[in-house]
């Protein structure tokens, strides 16, 4: 099989690898540069574990081409964390309970990172539909929901 | 270390409990666990990599019932990066004893052969019958297709009522009507009396809905098998790592105990899917044994839906005799119970034991007989899912409530008030067999009517049906039999392992203390609520505890997760361990503060003389001098540690009641929750944060069940919901908001007091979502309407088409 020569950048560092046309973005981060925050956990972008961001919009990491982001910036759940400390969004889901066996959080936290920053007041409801395409199955979401609430009330619309 | 620089204790939230009482016990503190997992660090099975780790990919049978004719491998052995492909004759060959053992016996229970890879028959769709392991995942999976099998294909059963009574080709040889076993419980004669004497008999036919687990991590696991040494290492995704040890070592590979290392890492969710002992993480195991080389399996999604177990599939005749004042006077209950194509570890459990004899719920029932016959079928094996036979039996009880008290015409909630056991009568022994340890199920069932305003509720449900607008209002009221035990009475209804927990009690020179502890987390919170139950124990703050799990050359001993025995069992063990180790400790303050033990007072960690509270020493310290051994009362051997094995006396009874008010659209079927209220009782509450949580969850695995969940196959035989998409797992704007309460009625069985809490809720959501929606089509002449209640099915029972 063919292989080809890509360039991406995760979380500020730019990495060169060669993959094979058909190597999914999450295969490559986890596979071949050993970003394993990003899970997998449905193979159809059903569930929402492996949430990326490129180039600033979140994608489900399975559904799209190692090859298709080629040349462009990749944030995963190992480069939210400010300087080691971790984000409000990522404290209030200890503070509210937000998760429990965490195999979800990842890409749940990056959905919510990117929705907050396009909307710093949400009510629930809007929370809930930001978040339907991540599907958790411990929590029942509420604990979920109370968190992204909680930081946008404490951050008052400066993510 | 001074004794003032030790005694830094957490801020109390909460009455402290127990004699150390540190006041972390009861309080809502944060998970230390979550840290790792918010970051990215949290190390799951497949996240961890080997020098030369080789991918396995496992073929599997796309027939329901077939006779195998011949596997071809050659085209696969002949491509790049394939390193070798195993049949299930090269398991035989290798004569590695190759059983997947269940580990319930049952009296007459029919136990076919259930080998790791299938050599002669394919028995549901899913099942393995060759191995691939290559240089990349990729490869591996590519050359499954090159695989060419042939097969005779069998006529096949999926419903395990036409498994028994329709003339078909039985799915094991053994079994030539597809009867496992033909289970009774309770007094068949006294039952039949109780029916003939009561005023009215009210039935139901129901069927519980095969549903799948769906824990958000597949199934995974890496082996590295070392020639050098003979020993084989396996992390995997387990509920209980050292039952698969015990299970890898005397049924499947041959391989003694100490030569078997288990790994539970970060596990991404349980449910009950990662108990058993599959034929997968075997396969795994030994083809890593075959090559030397470390060798990884991780399930796709699709192959989850096709070889986890799944949980339910009963099909229930079920009857209530009461009179005409609403005393229930006897309940009957016929069950075939799906069991799948083969027997599971707890398969042959669920829908006995567990089921049986939970019948009688919150009620006296003088009178209980239940028959279940459990059926092989063509389909993927069945075992115990979160609730496990509890959550089967509570709905049939609880559907038969509400149906008796639509034939008496009498409030669901009266009928139920009626027939409560009440404070005084625990230890309540039921007629099916249980012993309840203590509850106040009337305050309970109070509280969550309160909640909504029950009596001014069904006066607004009554208006608004003049307007044409169907609200229903469904009740669930619930008892769990949670921590299966003791060891000796599991013994004897079948258990082919103990019920007991052990644990170890470490601490160091430094003062910390390590807990080690059988049981395996899957999301609970285990290293916050064990390190809880140590700091009160021992007057420390839980900053003192490490917790360890899931690791069997770390933890000499255990039996794992599940059946919500962790807290109760796991936590009774630590607790005790716990209080060993306190008394060795006062022993040894005693005897420097050269005085009695009964003379010293034990608080926030510090010993000290009654009476005389500047002569004191802190529990740090003497773990100090324990470790220093210099100056120990004559005979006592150095060190501060207990390893303890806890057997309990019986098992714990959580219970409580959940309330939901339902608006059902009649033009379009659909449901909308209003109100979702949950009252539990898990007796004393470790965390009240972690125990909501528990409810949370397990509420929403019970919503799921009722409207949305369940898995179907089709006229081949073929699982028909094998994808995300086509199974419908509850999302964000599919349910409500939760509205949770508490009552604590401690059990007197549990050194902590502790009952459980893991599964209560999805026990109780299912019967209480199903009661509010049949409560709203009463109106249409509905009594019954079976799971999942989704808008099409809803409609059509309006439209008196059911």
């Amino acid at each position: 099989m063919s292989e080809h020569n890509i360039s991406i950048t995760v979380n500020g560092e730019q990495h060169e690898l060669t993959v094979e046309p058909r190597t999914l973005l999450v295969s490559a981060l986890r596979d071949e540069l050993g970003y394993t925050g990003a899970n997998v956990g449905c193979e159809t972008g059903r569930c929402g574990a492996c949430t990326v961001r490129v180039n600033s919009e979140t994608i489900k990491s399975c559904t799209r081409l190692a090859v298709q982001v080629d040349g462009s910036e990749v944030e995963t759940v190992e480069g939210i964390a400010d300087n080691g400390d971790l984000t409000t969004l990522q404290e209030q889901f200890q503070e509210q309970h937000g998760l429990q066996c965490g195999y979800c959080t990842p890409g749940m936290l990056m959905t919510a990172d990117t929705f907050l920053r396009e909307n710093d007041d949400p009510t629930r409801e809007e929370i809930r539909e930001a978040i339907e395409g991540n599907l958790c199955r411990c929590t029942g979401y509420q604990n979920i929901v109370d968190a992204i609430e909680a930081t946008a009330n404490q951050l008052g619309g400066q993510p | 270390m001074s004794d003032a620089d030790t005694n830094e204790a957490t801020a109390a939230a909460a009455e402290p409990d127990g004699d150390g009482s540190s006041g972390t016990f009861g309080s809502a503190i944060k998970r230390g666990e979550d840290v790792p997992l918010l970051t990215g660090d949290g190390e799951y099975t497949d996240d961890i990599f080997l020098r030369g780790t080789t991918h396995l990919a496992i073929r599997r049978s796309d027939h329901a019932h077939a006779r195998i004719e011949s596997i071809d491998t050659s085209d696969a052995e002949a491509m790049d990066g394939v390193i070798a492909v195993y049949t299930g004759e090269d398991v035989v060959e290798s004569g590695v004893p190759n059983t997947i053992p269940t580990a319930w016996d049952l009296p007459g229970l029919v136990q076919p052969q259930y080998r790791m890879l299938a050599t002669d028959k394919v028995r549901h769709e899913g099942t393995g019958i060759a191995a691939v392991i290559a240089e990349t995942p990729h490869v591996a999976h590519d050359a499954l297709e090159r695989i060419t099998v042939e097969y005779e294909p069998l006529e096949h059963v999926t419903d395990p009522v036409e498994a028994v009574e329709r003339d078909v080709p039985p799915v094991h040889d053994e079994a030539a009507d597809n009867v496992a076993f033909d289970f009774e419980l309770g007094d068949v004669d006294a039952t039949d009396e109780a029916f003939a004497d009561a005023d009215r008999v009210a039935s139901v036919d129901l069927r519980q809905p095969r549903i799948i687990p769906n824990a958000m991590e597949p199934r995974a696991a890496l082996a590295d098998w070392e020639d050098a040494t003979g020993k084989l290492r396996l992390w995997m995704t387990s509920q209980n790592p050292h039952l698969h040890r015990m299970l890898l070592s005397a049924g499947t590979l041959g391989l003694p105990e100490n030569k078997i290392q288990v790994i539970a890492p970060e596990v991404g969710g349980g449910f009950g899917s990662k108990i058993y002992h599959y034929p997968d993480e075997a396969v795994t195991a030994w083809c890593s044994m075959q090559l030397g080389r470390p060798v990884k399996w991780q399930a796709t999604r699709s192959e989850s839906y096709l070889t986890d177990c799944h949980g339910r599939d009963h099909v229930t005749t079920g009857e209530i005799a009461l009179d005409d004042d609403g005393t229930i006077r006897g309940v009957r209950v016929q069950t075939h119970a799906g069991l799948g194509a083969q027997l599971s570890q707890f398969g042959t459990a669920t829908p006995s034991y567990l089921y049986s004899t939970v019948l009688s719920g919150q009620y006296t029932i003088p009178a209980i007989h239940c028959r279940v016959i459990g059926a092989f079928t063509n389909t993927t094996p069945v075992d115990a899912y979160r609730g496990a036979g509890r959550a089967e039996g509570i709905y049939v009880i609880e559907r038969l409530v509400d149906v008796g008290a639509r034939e008496l015409g009498m409030d669901p909630a009266e009928l139920r008030r009626r027939n409560l056991v009440q404070p005084d009568e625990f230890p309540y022994e039921s007629a099916a067999a249980l012993v309840y340890d203590s509850g106040e199920y009337e305050r309970a069932m109070d509280l969550a009517l309160d909640h909504i305003d029950y009596d001014e509720l069904r006066e607004r449900q009554r208006e608004l049906r003049d307007e044409d607008r169907y609200l229903g209002i469904g009740i669930g009221n619930f008892v769990e039999s949670a921590g299966l035990s003791p060891s000796g009475l599991a013994g004897d209804l079948g258990a082919q392992a103990g019920g007991w927990e052990s644990s170890i009690v470490r601490f160091d020179s430094t003062g910390s203390v390590t807990v080690l502890a059988g049981t395996a987390d899957q999301g609970q919170g285990h290293r916050t609520t064990y390190a809880q139950i140590a700091a009160e124990e021992l007057g420390l703050s839980v900053d003192d505890i490490d917790v360890v799990e899931g690791d069997t050359d770390r933890i000499p001993q255990g039996m794992g997760t599940y059946g919500s025995r962790s807290a109760s069992i796991g936590g009774g063990s630590i607790a005790r361990g716990a209080r060993e180790v306190r008394e060795k400790a006062r022993r040894i303050a005693a005897h420097q503060l050269e005085t009695s033990v009964d003379d010293l007072e034990f608080e926030d960690g510090e010993f000290c003389i009654t009476g005389a509270p500047d002569r004191s020493l802190h529990i740090q310290t003497i773990a100090h001098e324990a470790y220093l051994g210099h100056d120990l009362p004559e005979g006592m051997d150095p060190g501060l540690e207990e390893t303890n094995f806890y057997d309990p006396e019986n098992f714990t009874y959580p219970f409580g009641t959940h309330v939901a008010v339902v608006e059902v659209d009649p033009e379009t079927g659909e449901i909308e929750i209003e109100r979702y209220v949950a009252v539990d009782d898990c007796g004393e509450i470790i965390n009240p944060m972690i125990v909501e949580g528990q409810v949370h969850g397990g509420i929403a695995q019970g919503i799921g069940a009722a409207l949305y969940e369940g898995a179907a196959y089709d006229d081949n035989g073929h699982l028909q919901t094998r994808r995300m998409d086509e199974y419908a797992v509850p999302h964000s704007t599919q349910l409500p908001e939760f509205e949770t309460d508490n009552t604590v009625t401690p059990s007197p069985h549990n050194p902590i007091g502790v009952k459980g809490v893991g599964e209560s809720a999805t026990i109780a959501a299912t019967p209480t979502m199903v009661s509010a929606v049949v409560d709203a089509l009463e109106p249409f002449g509905v009594d019954h309407l079976d799971m999942p209640l989704t808008p099409e099915s809803v409609w059509r029972a309006m439209e008196g088409d059911r």
